[in-house]
């Protein structure tokens, strides 16, 4: 079986993995880095997203070759210790999370989105289209637009 | 309102009753009759009497099923100062746990951070005392909880009044922490062993005024919200039971069918990362190294298949067999009458965390770890199933993502524990996402025949009538003899006092009848859905106060206000009206519209803006919604449920159905279930909390949906100039349905 070097969370890992294997079960079924979710595995809802090189990627439907000698960040990479992500914060500030199951994901391209656009206007955050079944669309939008001010 | 005579009078007298310790509560025995109705302020709106909802409802019946064992709860006082409260009662979302860690820290004076609230593994002994659904939770727990934190913290208080050598009055209790005369003071942390060993037989408690409340009330946030955020907070699949090997099921073409035979299982096992395979009753299962090698195996296996329960059939099918179900009305005469006929699609509950249990099931023993709402009857059909005694299955309840009805049933904690018994190791077990709507649980399709009849401008009449595939209530209430009770020939029965026990027409419409029926086949697989029957006979009886109100020339507000049964119903419609400045001119293609409900011993409002300017890709732009839950626990909490309740009723009134097609959803992802997304969503909305007006608390978590489909069904049709008569609205097959 080939072995795939990449950093996750600032630290490197080696795993030996099929090539195709996707990266969402090398992160959680052999790194044991489960904040990435499992909610459709075909990257429709997006409940696994993470940043690849700081850019948002599903890893349920990225195979670990492409992940070899680039950055991998979970939602357990965002805070830098105790001090958490100010996207995070907005998240807490607002009362974003109801189960919770999708937030990590929701955070994760909520980071990536102002990454690239410090000042996102509505229509901006209508794309983005992680899926939350309990609903919580009204607080994201609001903590996306108070983790911009903030920003 | 004359309908809360009864549990006002409940409310007066537990709270103000002083007992001894704990003590067991007396079963209370209800007559199910109704209180007289008040002379109604509407004026010369024709009355309607209470119907049972609105004077015995399920969150009644249900509370009172608990009585004999609601002081069985386990409050514990650690020694690291935090207080632990076994929950028997399963946190999916709806921030039971938040509410409750909220009550005790209230009730023992202690800060929120050292509360902790732990979901109790199944307990048999507590018979009907452990079901999550209804929003019945903090209606059957509020007391008994608040009792229980009473006690402990007067033991605290005996034990300092020992330490110090002082009386119990000058005992102060702030924050965790005793103080004493003169500066003495000592934490809970430090009592709590010394009054571990307090006789406190004869210990005088009383539970803290409503009045003195500081926390209870206040909008507070989740306490599990930083585990969240930082993506620590675990569900079934993150936990590490050792040598639980990722799972998975290849499953029948049509839905509910079996697996015969296996046709390259040998190909299969030589699959890399593959361990096990076996043959059980609903697929064959898969076991890996990883899930992505068991999903690789899964769709490697070739299998031949017996049929299912509905093969070949389509939701026209359905419709149809619903259609004939129908009694007709009886004519008429001398007045005029107002008749629609609707149809709803099934709907699938899609929770983002789909059917998932890991199980280890062994010759002397079993154990299981699953978001379960009734995990006693998980226990025992888990124990019967692996024939075991009770004693030697322990089920473990994990918080789940999401339910919505769904985790009523153990079907994935069942499953797991045959696959576990056959593979003869630990399993954890994931449902993929197209197993979960394709092959899960569903709300059932409807259908509704509706007249109201009239005459000099007002409503004589109003009767409804509908017809649902076969709710599954084969759960019980919770324990192994009402479900034994319930499943089969008894469900009908089930479904009908259900029916009656949940709906309610809020209106004085004068003759009030409200029938269900569910024709036993097409043979569907069905859960309750939040909110039960009520986002389809409510949401279609708003839509059709809408209707009658244009009737009478009359203006939607203006109707409602005149037919509602008493103020405080028109106290919440009027908040949403004012905030949302109801009847404000709106853009050609654009409209308000309103929706009221009343259930759960809660009432709620919704006013939303839509526009319709494309009627085939409407938008909900604004939402203003009102809620009267008689005393909030944690209004932001409460705020997030009537919100989660919006976008349900956005989703399907709009968008979000299945399309049964040859035995089978065709619908498979998120990407053809249409449930809202972030551009369905309001970008403008106000969420108004009405103040406590009593002792108790009502339910929340499903009161948000009917109103909103009510609000949201009437602002389309006012914006499209169409009558809404087929949800949802806009359900095109546009996708290329996914391999079965």
């Amino acid at each position: 079986m080939p072995a795939f070097t990449f950093t996750v969370n600032g630290a490197s890992v080696t795993v030996d993995a099929p090539a195709d294997l996707a990266m969402l079960w090398v992160l959680r079924d052999k790194l044991g880095i489960t904040g990435p979710k499992y909610g459709c595995g075909v990257g429709v809802c997006k409940a696994c997203t993470c940043h690849l090189d700081g850019d948002a990627f599903t890893p349920c439907i990225t195979p670990v070759s492409e992940c070899a000698g680039r950055t991998v960040t979970t939602i357990e990479g965002l805070a830098a210790g105790d001090q958490l992500h100010p996207v995070q914060e907005a998240w807490l500030d607002v009362d974003v999370a109801q189960c919770g199951y999708c937030q990590p994901g929701q955070i994760m391209a909520t980071v990536a989105l102002l990454a690239s656009n410090a000042n996102p206007t509505d229509a901006d955050i209508d794309a983005i289209t992680n899926v939350c079944r309990c609903g919580t669309y009204v607080r994201i939008r609001q903590a996306i637009k108070r983790a911009a001010a903030a920003m | 309102m004359a309908t809360e005579v009864g549990p006002e009078a409940q409310a007066d007298e537990l709270t103000r009753r002083r007992f001894l310790g704990v003590v067991a509560a007396p079963v209370l025995t209800v007559a199910i009759g109704g209180p007289l109705l008040k002379p109604s302020s509407a004026g010369a709106a024709i009355p309607s009497p209470p119907q049972l909802a609105d004077t015995y409802d399920l969150g009644d019946l249900y509370s009172t099923s608990c009585k004999p064992t609601e002081d069985m709860l386990v409050l514990e006082l650690g020694e690291d100062g935090v207080a632990r409260l076994q929950l028997p009662r399963m946190e999916v979302g709806q921030g039971i746990t938040t509410a409750l860690a909220m009550v005790v820290a209230e009730e023992m004076e202690l800060p929120l951070a050292q509360v902790e609230v732990l979901l109790s593994d199944a307990r048999p002994e507590l018979v009907w005392n452990q079901l999550t659904g209804g929003s019945t939770t903090i209606r059957s727990t509020y007391l008994p909880v608040r009792r229980a934190a009473a006690v402990a913290r007067e033991r605290l208080r005996q034990a300092a009044s020992l330490r110090f050598n002082v009386s119990l009055a000058d005992i102060e209790l702030r924050a965790g922490v005793a103080y004493g005369p003169g500066g003495a003071s000592a934490t809970y942390a430090s009592l709590t062993s010394a009054a571990a060993a307090l006789s406190v037989a004869h210990t005088q408690v009383q539970m803290k005024p409503s009045s003195a409340f500081t926390l209870v009330g206040t909008p507070t946030n989740r306490v599990d919200a930083r585990a969240i955020v930082t993506g620590q907070k675990q569900f079934t699949l993150d936990l590490d039971v050792p040598g639980a090997l990722p799972t998975v099921v290849r499953r029948p073409p049509t839905l509910l069918g079996s697996p015969q035979a296996i046709l390259n299982a040998a190909q299969v096992r030589a699959m890399p990362g593959v361990v096990d395979i076996a043959l059980v009753p609903t697929g064959v299962a898969v076991a890996a190294e990883t899930f992505g090698q068991a999903l690789a195996a899964k769709d490697a296996l070739q299998v031949t298949w017996n049929p299912g329960t509905i093969d070949g059939k389509s939701n026209e099918d359905i419709a149809n067999a619903l259609r004939a179900a129908m009694l007709p009305f009886a004519p008429a005469l001398l007045v005029k009458t107002l008749d629609a006929e609707f149809d709803f699609a099934p709907v699938a509950h899609a929770p983002m965390e789909t059917n998932t249990a890991v199980a280890d099931v062994r010759p002397d023993r079993a154990e299981i770890w699953s978001g379960l709402k009734i995990p006693i009857v998980t226990l025992q059909n888990i124990a019967r199933e692996a024939g075991l005694p009770q004693s030697r299955v322990v089920v473990h309840v994990i918080p789940s993502g999401g339910s919505f009805g769904r985790r009523l049933y153990h079907d994935g904690a069942l499953e797991a524990a045959r696959i576990s018994k056959a593979m003869g190791r630990p399993v954890k077990l994931m449902w993929t996402r197209a197993d979960d709507i394709r092959h899960g649980r569903v709300r059932g399709a409807t259908h509704h025949k509706v007249r109201l009849t009239y005459a000099l401008g007002q409503v004589l009449s109003y009767e409804h009538r509908m017809a649902s595939t076969k709710t599954d209530w084969s759960h019980g209430f919770g324990e192994i003899i009402t479900a034994l009770a319930a499943a089969g020939p008894g469900n009908f029965g089930y479904a009908q006092t259900i029916f009656n026990m949940t709906v309610a027409c809020p209106y004085n419409f004068g003759v009030v009848t409200e029938l269900l029926n569910e024709p036993e086949a097409p043979l569907l697989s069905t859960s309750a859905w939040r909110s039960v029957y009520s986002p389809m006979v409510r949401g279609v009886e708003e839509l059709l106060v809408d209707e009658m109100a244009a009737l009478l020339r009359k203006d939607p507000l203006a109707f409602r206000r005149s037919v509602l049964k008493d103020a405080k119903q028109r106290a919440v419609l009027d908040a949403v009206a004012s905030a949302g400045r109801w009847g404000r001119a709106m853009p050609a293609g654009h409209a308000q519209g309103l929706g009221f409900h009343q259930e759960y011993r809660s009432m709620t409002a919704c006013l939303v803006e839509l526009d319709g300017t494309d009627p085939n890709d409407p938008r909900v732009t604004k939402a203003v919604i009102a809620a009267d839950v008689g005393r909030p626990i944690n209004p932001r909490g409460l705020e997030g449920q009537l919100l989660g309740g919006l976008t349900d009723a956005i989703s399907t009134v709009l968008k979000a159905g299945l399309h049964f097609d040859d035995g089978l959803p065709l619908e498979s992802s998120y990407s053809d279930f249409r449930y809202a997304r972030q551009s369905d969503s309001p970008i403008e909305t106000e969420l108004i909390v009405l103040p406590a007006n009593r002792e108790l608390p009502g339910g929340a978590g499903e009161l948000g949906v009917a109103a909103a489909a009510g609000a949201v069904a009437n602002a389309y049709a006012r914006a499209t100039g169409r009558k809404p008569r087929k949800f949802p609205i806009n359900f095109d097959v546009d996708f290329e349905p996914a391999p079965r």
